[in-house]
């Protein structure tokens, strides 16, 4: 379980996130919102420990974050984040595959056990048949679900996702979250999810922290936080409210 | 295949050589003179194309190469250094080139780095801005010596494997077998950071702690290679990149085997160095260059 008990994070001399507490039970998936430069990358990578609090601190079942090495984060916190461009010809196997680095000999090469979950993992994420190819000559959303992959072959108990359905279409837009789904309820694990789509957090997700310029400006249940009025105040538009036919969850819809 | 590039080499020169029924003059050859240059050229080979290829992974940078960086031209000063002031300690040389190839690759990697990370660019930029700021001071250094000292000297600058020693040689022997076995070892947070840094860290690799590794042992392998044989440049550009085209980039493969290819490049390359205008010699460098710098343009371009 990862708590988090009044952060605030400075780059140099600008405050960037300020006060911020929260807190990840086993098979919930919390969605981050808020418009941009509102600090929500920054929480999240402040939530496996990449970048340096300036005062509040962060637990991970119980143990403060800066007293475990990276790999006893890894072990526990796998993150799915826009990914950059490589210069070299690495194939989707050996990208997945780096979600296994902390398990087993680091120094040596990977088990079957490694290879089976790898392989299950581009299953899961419609890449059957990718093992062999070549990421950079992938498209931006197959390379998108390449990182899920990795993420999923780690097998972790806890996910973040930053913008994981950026270059989705539709459909792996909905399967992406169905996966994070499933995983959170099979093995009890917990996702933090930043998303800008306020309709697929209220879909999947069990609670909403909502961001404005660095601090909380309301969290709660999707219901309690997916106001008109928060969305309104916090994303500076016109929103209509209403219910998703097909699900009874809140529909967010843009006045233009 | 090295083995047999090693046969070759030093059956091939300006005096032929069979390896039975030699003269004492050509045994002489074979021994003294022969065999410390071409087993020296395969410890050098290797030592500078798995530093390149380590480079590479660590800094994601397939241009990424000891010479183009400056860590050679580093070494190189720190062996002026060593030769100018303190010629009669014999592990002065590589003491000094140890120190200028870590000098070297500490300040290009503080050049090159910014807020936004590193691109291709910058780390080609920094690494001709501290090559070149080094030549000066090299240049200047070359002025205290006399005139035969001078043509040795700048024949060694270029990449030179004629002053071979058997001693020479096993000093670069135990750093290119010591130094492949360590970069060996860190092939696989290599992988993850090949990837990229913040997906190594996020995926457990101790960053700080495999650059370190890296960046020392490419200082060790470059700095020994460079005391006993100069700057031979584009070793570490043009091997590993053959390596990755052959076997992809897995680093637990590229790094053991860009050792081997290394080995056997240098080894070829000195060979012509030695025959192609026989009696009379080049310098290895001045072949490999040949080779390196349109592959570097070519790769420049791709990119």
């Amino acid at each position: 379980m990862l708590q988090v008990k009044d952060i605030s994070v400075w780059f140099d001399e600008r405050k960037v996130i300020e006060g911020v507490s929260l807190e990840v039970a086993s098979g919930e998936i919390v969605a981050l919102l808020g418009p941009n430069g509102a600090g929500k990358t920054t929480i999240l990578r402040a939530l496996n420990g990449t970048v340096p609090l300036k005062s509040g601190e962060i637990t991970l079942n119980g143990t403060r974050l800066n007293e475990l090495s990276r790999r006893e984060i890894a072990r526990n916190i796998a993150v799915v984040a826009q990914e950059n461009e490589t210069k070299f010809p690495i194939t989707v196997i050996e990208f997945v595959l780096a979600g296994r680095f902390t398990r087993g000999a680091a120094f040596g090469w990977e088990t079957p056990a490694d290879i089976e979950a790898a392989n299950n993992a581009l299953g899961m994420c419609d890449l059957s048949g990718y093992a062999k190819r070549v990421m950079n000559e992938l498209s931006g959303g197959e390379r998108q679900r390449v990182v899920l992959a990795r993420a999923m072959a780690a097998e972790t108990g806890i996910l973040l996702l930053d913008e994981p359905t950026a270059n989705l279409d539709l459909s792996h837009q909905a399967l992406m979250f169905r996966l994070v789904r499933e995983r959170c309820r099979d093995v009890g694990a917990s996702a933090i999810v930043i998303t800008h789509d306020l309709n697929l957090a209220s879909e999947f997700a069990e609670r909403v922290i909502l961001l404005k310029a660095g601090e909380v400006f309301a969290q709660g249940t999707t219901d309690q936080v997916l106001t008109r009025e928060n969305v309104q105040r916090v994303y500076e538009v016109q929103v209509l409210l209403d219910e998703n036919p097909a699900s009874g969850k809140v529909r967010v819809t843009t006045v233009y | 295949m090295l083995i047999a590039a090693l046969v070759i080499a030093v059956s091939i020169g300006s005096e032929r050589l069979a390896f039975f029924d030699l003269s004492d003059t050509q045994r002489s050859i074979l021994f003294d003179i022969r065999l410390p240059r071409v087993l020296l050229g395969a410890c050098v080979g290797a030592s500078l194309a798995a530093a390149g290829a380590s480079l590479q992974a660590l800094l994601r940078n397939p241009l990424a190469e000891p010479y183009l960086l400056g860590v050679s031209n580093g070494a190189a000063l720190g062996t002026m250094l060593a030769f100018v002031f303190f010629e009669q300690f014999f592990f002065a040389r590589p003491l000094f080139a140890l120190a200028g190839a870590g000098l070297a690759t500490f300040t290009v990697y503080q050049m090159a780095r910014s807020r936004a990370g590193m691109n291709v660019e910058r780390l080609v930029l920094s690494g001709v801005i501290v090559t070149t700021f080094l030549s000066s001071i090299i240049v200047l250094f070359t002025s205290l010596l006399d005139a035969a000292r001078l043509r040795g000297f700048t024949f060694w600058l270029l990449g030179d494997l004629s002053q071979a020693t058997m001693s020479g040689f096993y000093l670069t022997l135990g750093a290119s077998v010591l130094g492949t076995i360590v970069l060996r070892s860190q092939a696989r947070p290599l992988n993850l950071m090949m990837i990229g840094e913040r997906d190594a860290m996020d995926f457990g690799v101790e960053v700080g702690r495999v650059r370190l590794i890296v960046f020392g042992i490419a200082s060790l392998l470059v700095g020994t290679s460079v005391a006993a044989s100069g700057s031979v440049g584009y070793v570490g550009l043009i091997v590993p990149h053959l390596v990755r085209l052959s076997v992809g980039s897995d680093n637990r493969l590229v790094v053991p085997l860009s050792a081997i290819a290394g080995a056997i490049f240098v080894v070829l390359a000195d060979t012509v160095a030695r025959t192609v205008i026989a009696p009379r010699e080049l310098p290895v460098g001045a072949i490999t260059a040949l080779i390196g710098a349109p592959l570097f343009i070519y790769l420049l371009r791709r990119n």
